[in-house]
């Protein structure tokens, strides 16, 4: 195979600028994993703007929002561990053994186990990323509008079944996504749609304001609310070093974990909470012979975190190969490649090696730079969870203003902005998610170009999204994801029904 | 308000030649109705570097970017705001005359500006698979004639772009409505050109400089290319559609306009500063790194160009039913 992107990619990740950005991108990565309220899509979402109108070039971005990306993974679970509550989405499985360790005086250790299995999942997901995306983008020649229109009905599918527990909300959000994304200029009719005469309305509504207000706006709303926070805080005390036997104990559960965590990242539409989550519950089943599983099992714990790790590399590969986001936060990465007028798709590999290659070798320099900085400093990253609010949010409202301004320069933009931060602030006080409601934006401007360009090609024929071998795969995968979840339920529940009459 | 100003990257010292001929005013800007990266502010820089290295400006000129519905806002921010700015040029295209002449710069129309002139062009080509069985226009607008629903013409923008039209221009050739054309909206060259080795599209409508080079390493295949006159460089092989017997040209100049209001004292200074930068050795360098050929027509010229455009696309696009 041929990797020679890759050491193209290393000759520019290992320039001491780049070198220097995707240190700093783990730092902030890592400290804004730790913050509960904030994860790597306000992250990226924040610097986002500032990186690209302070004239970095589309490699340094990515970098950057890379590091930050890595990063926050691994931060994420010292506020689940030290806090019990989850620093980011994929975390949340994280809390479950970490913090009954941390109770029991085991917070260095579970700091330290969690931190290496972050690194073994991190590294193996890159790996799979490596060799991986060269082989998709070569598969991704043979997606043509039929196709691709397909594997966005898959991306939907994946998503309905599989986020969270609430299936009708996630597909609330994608349909007010696909809304948003119909506003401005129609790509294949040329026509304005939704724009009320407003030029500035005519590229449809823009992506940094979007994301910012649905993310950062609203989250900063949030923080307001809550002023008082729950947990306390754990001290780091006891032993920081890990048992040796308890790593070797880990092994097994790391490396499921990072597998099932590089697969459900690559398929699109899914991230870091649903990887942590189908990986824990894996690990249980496999591992949890005594129940110790939820009372502080350190294979509980190196099971999700390796799995979240995974995710991020994985989630890079539809992205990389195929232009279509693995998770809300690939999502968010998507639009800085379209910031700087750079098309994602199967040509990105051969047109762009040193921006595809710098991202990849920056993703294992990032693991190890973590790794290194998570063990030591962990002490440093856990004092952020003491950080104030009437600190953080007013910090928050100033970095979105400002991004916002600064790559589009417009006051109708931040009055969007703002309006968009208190839809989603509502929104989310309902229970709603906000990463199905960006994948939905992403996704279907995609799916619409593709269907209708589809459609076009054979004349209005709707044979055409059910002949090739690529589209039938996919249609089967589709189905088989949307009905999955149902079955499983039905079985669970024959299975408990039976339970009791065989005990009695 | 709605400025964003990213200082250009200009080299050079400013200011050793101060006072010879400065035609141009003192302050310059140039407005580049998109996103940094894009046509437009190619066409800026190629004006800014070049009017500081032929030492025709003293100070470097900076250029501003405004994007929005491919250079809409920045021609409605031009005239509704700063209309008599002497010191302002905005970047355009033969894609502005196209909007214009489909009214998609809102309420304003092409007399809402005073056209400067253009420093360069590209030229639309079409573009089939390296492994197509046609080898000329002739053949493919034979082959187009027999089955027009087999032929999906793909290209870099919507219904009435650019690309579009070039496609409509093809089915007409073939006495075909351009109303049914099987005409896929990509985005960009690059979409275009996986398209076509995917076999997804039959035919590709793009420009001449970024065809070229795919040309050349063999990834497709330039049929004609629709020039008034062969290309030198890599395309000088490549005939023309006229050559071919197709009269149809398609030019993407690169220009720039003034505001509406700015005096005709003012006009003149920036067109006798124009004339004397294309006439400069250091202009020519700078075309040809951006990828531009020859094309130059400057004033009152440049006006009556962009005037049959908007009268041209206006006609093309009523034929074909937009």
């Amino acid at each position: 195979m041929d990797l020679s992107y890759l050491w193209t990619g290393f000759s520019v990740a290992l320039s001491p600028m780049n070198l220097l950005i995707g240190f700093v991108g783990c730092f902030l990565g890592t400290m804004i994993g730790a913050l509960p309220a904030i994860g790597p899509i306000n992250g990226i979402a924040l610097l986002l703007p500032i990186a690209y109108t302070m004239g970095l070039p589309a490699e340094s971005t990515m970098i950057l929002l890379a590091g930050i990306y890595s990063g926050a993974e691994y931060g994420g679970r010292i506020s689940s561990i030290l806090l019990n509550v989850p620093g980011d989405a994929g975390a949340v499985m994280t809390a479950l053994d970490g913090n009954p360790l941390a109770r029991q005086g085991r917070a260095g250790e579970a700091l330290m186990i969690s931190g290496l299995s972050s690194f073994v999942g991190g590294i193996l997901g890159v790996v799979g990323l490596t060799f991986f995306a060269p082989l998709l983008s070569g598969l991704a020649i043979g997606f043509g509008p039929a196709e691709y229109f397909v594997l966005m009905i898959f991306a939907f599918a994946t998503l309905g079944s599989m986020v969270g527990s609430q299936p009708v909300k996630t597909l609330i959000g994608c349909v007010i996504g696909l809304m948003l994304a119909t506003v401005g200029l129609d790509a294949t009719s040329g026509a304005y749609r939704f724009t009320f005469n407003e030029p500035e309305l005519g590229d449809g509504i823009e992506f940094v304001v979007l994301v910012i207000g649905l993310f950062s706006i609203s989250e900063a709303m949030l923080m307001l609310e809550h002023q008082a926070s729950g947990g306390s805080i754990i001290k780091i005390a006891g032993r920081t070093f890990a048992r040796w036997a308890d790593i070797v104990r880990c092994t097994g559960a790391t490396l499921r974990g990072s597998v099932i965590g590089f697969i459900v990242g690559v398929l699109p539409g899914t991230g870091a909470s649903v990887a942590s989550a189908v990986s824990y519950t894996t690990e249980k089943r496999i591992s949890d012979r005594d129940g110790t599983f939820g009372k502080g099992d350190v294979r509980g714990l190196a099971a999700p975190e390796a799995a979240n790790n995974a995710t991020a590399a994985g989630a890079f590969v539809p992205m990389l190969t195929l232009g279509v986001p693995g998770s809300g936060t690939t999502a968010v990465m998507l639009g800085a490649l379209m910031l700087y007028n750079i098309q994602p798709g199967p040509q990105l590999f051969a047109e762009r090696p040193e921006l595809v290659g710098g991202l990849i070798a920056s993703l294992y320099i990032g693991n190890v730079l973590l790794l290194i900085m998570n063990l030591p400093l962990v002490g440093v990253f856990s004092r952020v969870l003491t950080l104030p609010n009437w600190i953080l949010v007013p910090g928050i409202l100033v970095l979105s203003i400002v991004g916002v301004y600064s790559t589009h320069a417009s006051m109708l933009s931040i009055l969007m902005m703002l309006g968009i931060g208190v839809v989603g602030w509502l929104l989310r006080k309902l229970g709603f998610d906000m990463a199905p409601i960006i994948l939905g934006f992403v996704l279907g401007r995609v799916m619409e170009v593709n269907l209708r360009n589809a459609l076009a090609i054979s004349g209005g024929d709707l044979s055409i999204l059910f002949q090739s071998t690529i589209s039938i795969v996919l249609w089967i995968m589709a189905a088989a994801v949307a009905i999955l979840p149902f079955v499983l339920s039905w079985r669970a529940r024959q299975v408990k029904a039976t339970a009791p009459q065989l005990l009695s | 308000m709605k400025k964003l100003v990213l200082q250009a990257a200009v080299f050079g010292v400013a200011g050793v030649l101060a006072g010879a001929a400065l035609a141009a005013p003192e302050k310059t800007e140039c407005l580049a109705g998109a996103k940094p990266g894009g046509g437009f502010d190619v066409t800026c820089r190629l004006a800014a570097n070049s009017l500081l290295a032929a030492k025709l400006i003293d100070k470097p000129m900076p250029v501003t970017y405004m994007e929005g519905g491919v250079g809409a806002v920045a021609y409605n921010h031009v005239v509704g705001k700063r209309s008599s700015d002497p010191t302002l040029i905005t970047a355009a295209s033969t894609g502005s005359a196209l909007l214009l002449a489909q009214g998609k710069f809102g309420q304003y129309d092409e007399n809402a500006v005073r056209w400067l002139g253009a420093l360069g062009a590209d030229y639309g080509v079409i573009v089939v698979a390296p492994d197509s069985p046609y080898k000329t226009m002739k053949d493919l607008v034979e082959a187009y004639k027999k089955a027009p629903n087999d032929f999906a013409i793909g290209g870099g923008g919507a219904v009435g772009s650019q690309d579009w039209m070039k496609a409509a221009i093809i089915a007409k050739s073939a006495n075909q409505d351009p109303k049914k054309i099987r005409y896929v909206a990509l985005e960009g060259g690059g979409a275009v050109l996986t398209a076509l080795q995917g076999g997804h599209i039959k035919i590709g409508a793009g420009e001449a400089s970024e065809m070229a080079k795919h040309h050349q390493a063999g990834k497709v295949r330039i049929l004609g290319v629709m020039a008034p006159e062969r290309l030198p460089g890599d395309l000088k092989d490549v005939p023309t559609a006229k050559e071919q017997g197709f009269d149809f040209d398609w030019v993407v100049w690169r220009g720039y306009y003034l505001g509406g209001k700015v005096s005709d004292a003012d006009y003149q200074s920036w067109v006798d500063t124009f004339q004397k930068l294309a006439k400069s050795p250091e202009f020519a360098k700078e075309r040809e790194e951006r990828g531009l050929y020859p094309y130059t027509v400057i004033g009152a010229d440049f006006e009556k160009v962009v005037r049959n455009d908007v009268k041209k696309f206006k006609t093309l696009a009523a034929e074909a039913g937009l």
